[in-house]
């Protein structure tokens, strides 16, 4: 008798509690790296932060750092989901599908994956036009090169980090025609030993500007060491080693977005969406460009990305070959997002780059 | 494909500096692993090291000292490890495998207001007339004194080991712990010293990473150099000059797969990025073909009573 007057108890105190915690929305996030990488991870927590701020009381988030693209963040993303997460960001390419799965399980949990192309009725699917950042970075890059190589640390031969080679590539070789272009794959987003192993091989070949798509400031010390080398901020504005050799960076701003999910899931309102937001809306931003950089780049690199922001001008205009020689956009054209040759799935180099995609 | 974009020169310099974390890491364990101790916690240490060192030198502006409370640092992170091991009688692998996750998040904690900061310059020895000379001269002559201190090490360790007496009893707790004692050793004495110079050198070879190599603080930036030490130590077959061999042939080829990729070389590039795990492992175990085994109680705990 005691003991069913136990259970009952706390069957009764279990829902209460319940009932407590049904007016608090839990978001949960999983990160690549830890928090404080200074590049693309800490960005994304300053947006779990901003949604802190504002919901207060009425949210409560939770983050897992460091979680490697796989199993195991199949693994992380179940747990999340198993303490009572209403909505959970995966803020890495590689969780997809591990995303993907546990949506599946978890039907009334929402879901928001980063940089992908896999969505379901739980699932939205976000990322920033990252490729537009990349211009203004390849127009800079092309002015100010001397030695007309640039390096380039690219991380994994996803479409994102393809679109952001091809972007500054074009851009640079339009102000410059004898720019040329390495790539190093590191195949990591974060390992600032190897990033920085890979800035020096770079820069030791030639290199005068690196760009990276790795998300650690580790290349700006390299280059910082080699004295006369330029790099850009990747994901934060990395700010500490401007004004040289930092000369400019791409800013991620997620925060707007956070702050608006966390409130359609509040409302009620949510729903499966696909969000591709650039310049123009504020979720990729340009950070100060230095003194460094002469005044007329400057100003032609401000002119870029007000074009890019208005919508005036596309990254991607034609006409553009691809590497093998093949046409790809026609005179005056622009690149679709979607559908063969599409932005989205982009696979293949543009025409003038040496290298090769590993695939 | 451009090869003569690769300085040869260049490359052998920076493949140095890329192998001496590694290097010291692993030289401190084959010393651990010889006394019969296996401490997975190289990882941890190394970190807490890098971190200690960075903080110290930020806060002092002194490189030195930043390297001196490294030592210091992986070296009492260590004792935690030997009051485990050899007091509490734990299990040595979990022991170590805590040691490291204790590292990984005590370091972050201590980071955090150490994110973003420059360190003050470490300045390389550039020793006059010698790193003037060409080819040789950037190659042998002209890196941080840490390098050297690397080299040297493997030398003393190798002498300690092989030649000295206090080697002989090292290796002799290492082999049979209980013949030892029997012997009138002081087994756990000679073996949290030993632990405590792993500790040093785990946390000199981290420090090397965030004061000199990348040089900066960033969470989790070992990535994992400590377990490669682990594995160089059992595939050297625990011999201080192949761990040199080893350590350097790692190295070497991961810079040179960087600058192959870079000159534009067209090997598939995953097949690069494997190649210095293989190499290395290919390398070290064709050489281990003669019967030099572990140390026989490696892993065992000892207690007097037993």
């Amino acid at each position: 008798m005691k003991l069913t007057k136990l259970f009952t108890s706390a069957a009764v105190a279990l829902g209460l509690a319940t009932t407590a915690m049904a007016d608090t929305t839990k978001v949960g996030f999983v990160y690549v790296g830890p928090v404080g990488d200074g590049g693309w991870t800490y960005e994304h927590d300053k947006g779990r932060q901003a949604v802190e701020a504002k919901f207060g009381d009425k949210v409560e988030t939770t983050f897992v750092e460091s979680v490697p693209e796989g199993a195991d963040a199949e693994r992380v993303i179940t747990q999340m989901a198993l303490q009572g997460a209403d909505l959970i960001f995966t803020t890495s390419f590689g969780y997809m599908d591990p995303t993907i799965n546990v949506a599946k399980k978890f039907p009334k949990v929402k879901f928001e994956h980063a940089t992908g192309y896999k969505q379901a009725d739980n699932v939205s699917v976000y990322s920033a036009r990252f490729y537009e950042g990349r211009a203004v970075q390849g127009h800079i890059a092309g002015h100010m090169s001397k030695t007309n190589k640039v390096g380039y640390i690219a991380s994994f031969p996803i479409p994102e980090v393809i679109r952001g080679i091809n972007s500054a590539y074009i851009h640079a070789k339009k102000v410059n025609p004898d720019i040329e272009f390495s790539v190093i794959w590191a195949y990591t987003w974060f390992d600032p030993a190897k990033e920085a192993d890979a800035a020096k091989a770079l820069i030791e070949q030639g290199a005068d500007v690196i760009l990276q798509h790795t998300d650690s400031t580790a290349p700006q010390a390299a280059a910082q060491a080699a004295g006369n080398v330029i790099t850009f901020g990747q994901a934060s504005d990395m700010g500490e080693y401007a004004p040289f050799p930092r000369v400019s960076s791409i800013i991620d701003d997620w925060a707007p977005y956070y702050v608006a999910r966390t409130q359609a899931v509040m409302d009620g309102t949510w729903e499966s969406v696909s969000t591709w937001d650039g310049i123009g809306a504020g979720m990729v931003g340009i950070g100060e460009i230095s003194d460094a950089v002469p005044a007329d780049v400057k100003a032609s690199a401000l002119a870029l990305k007000e074009s890019l922001a208005d919508g005036s001008y596309h990254a991607f205009t034609g006409p553009l070959n691809k590497q093998d020689g093949s046409a790809w956009l026609a005179e005056g054209e622009t690149a679709a997002d979607y559908g063969d040759n599409g932005l989205a799935g982009l696979n293949f180099y543009v025409e003038g780059i040496t290298a090769e995609i590993p695939n | 494909m451009d090869l003569s974009a690769i300085n040869p020169v260049l490359l052998i310099a920076s493949l140095m500096v890329a192998a001496t974390p590694l290097l010291l890491a692993a030289i401190g364990e084959l010393v651990v692993e010889r006394a019969g101790v296996l401490n997975l916690g190289v990882e941890g240490m190394m970190i807490i090291g890098a971190i200690a060192g960075f903080a110290i030198s930020v806060e002092t502006t002194s490189p030195m000292l930043g390297l001196v409370a490294a030592m210091l640092a992986g070296a009492v992170l260590s004792l935690l490890f030997a009051f485990l091991t050899q007091f509490a009688l734990a299990n040595q692998v979990a022991s170590g495998l805590a040691l490291t996750l204790f590292g990984l998040g005590l370091s972050a904690l201590m980071g955090q207001s150490y994110v973003g900061i420059k360190p003050p310059a470490m300045a390389k020895l550039d020793i006059p007339v010698l790193s003037d000379i060409p080819v040789l001269g950037p190659i042998l002559f002209s890196h941080d004194p840490v390098l050297y201190l690397g080299i040297a090490l493997t030398g003393a360790v190798y002498w300690f080991l092989k030649k000295s007496r206090g080697g002989l009893i090292l290796r002799a707790v290492g082999e049979s712990h209980d013949a030892a004692h029997a012997l009138g050793y002081n087994v756990i004495r000679v073996r949290i010293l030993a632990i405590m110079f792993g500790g040093a050198c785990a946390g000199l070879g981290g420090a090397y990473i965030s004061l000199i190599r990348v040089p900066q603080w960033t969470e989790g930036m070992t990535a994992g150099i400590g377990w490669i030490a682990l594995a160089l130590v059992v595939f050297a077959s625990w011999k201080p000059w192949r761990v040199l061999l080893g350590a350097y042939l790692f190295g070497g080829i991961n810079v040179l797969q960087l600058n192959l990729q870079a000159a534009g070389i067209a090997i598939p590039v995953e097949y690069l990025a494997m190649s210095p795990y293989l190499i290395t492992i290919l390398v070290l175990v064709i050489m281990s073909a003669d019967k030099s085994g572990a140390p026989a109680s490696l892993g065992r705990t000892f207690h007097a009573s037993q």
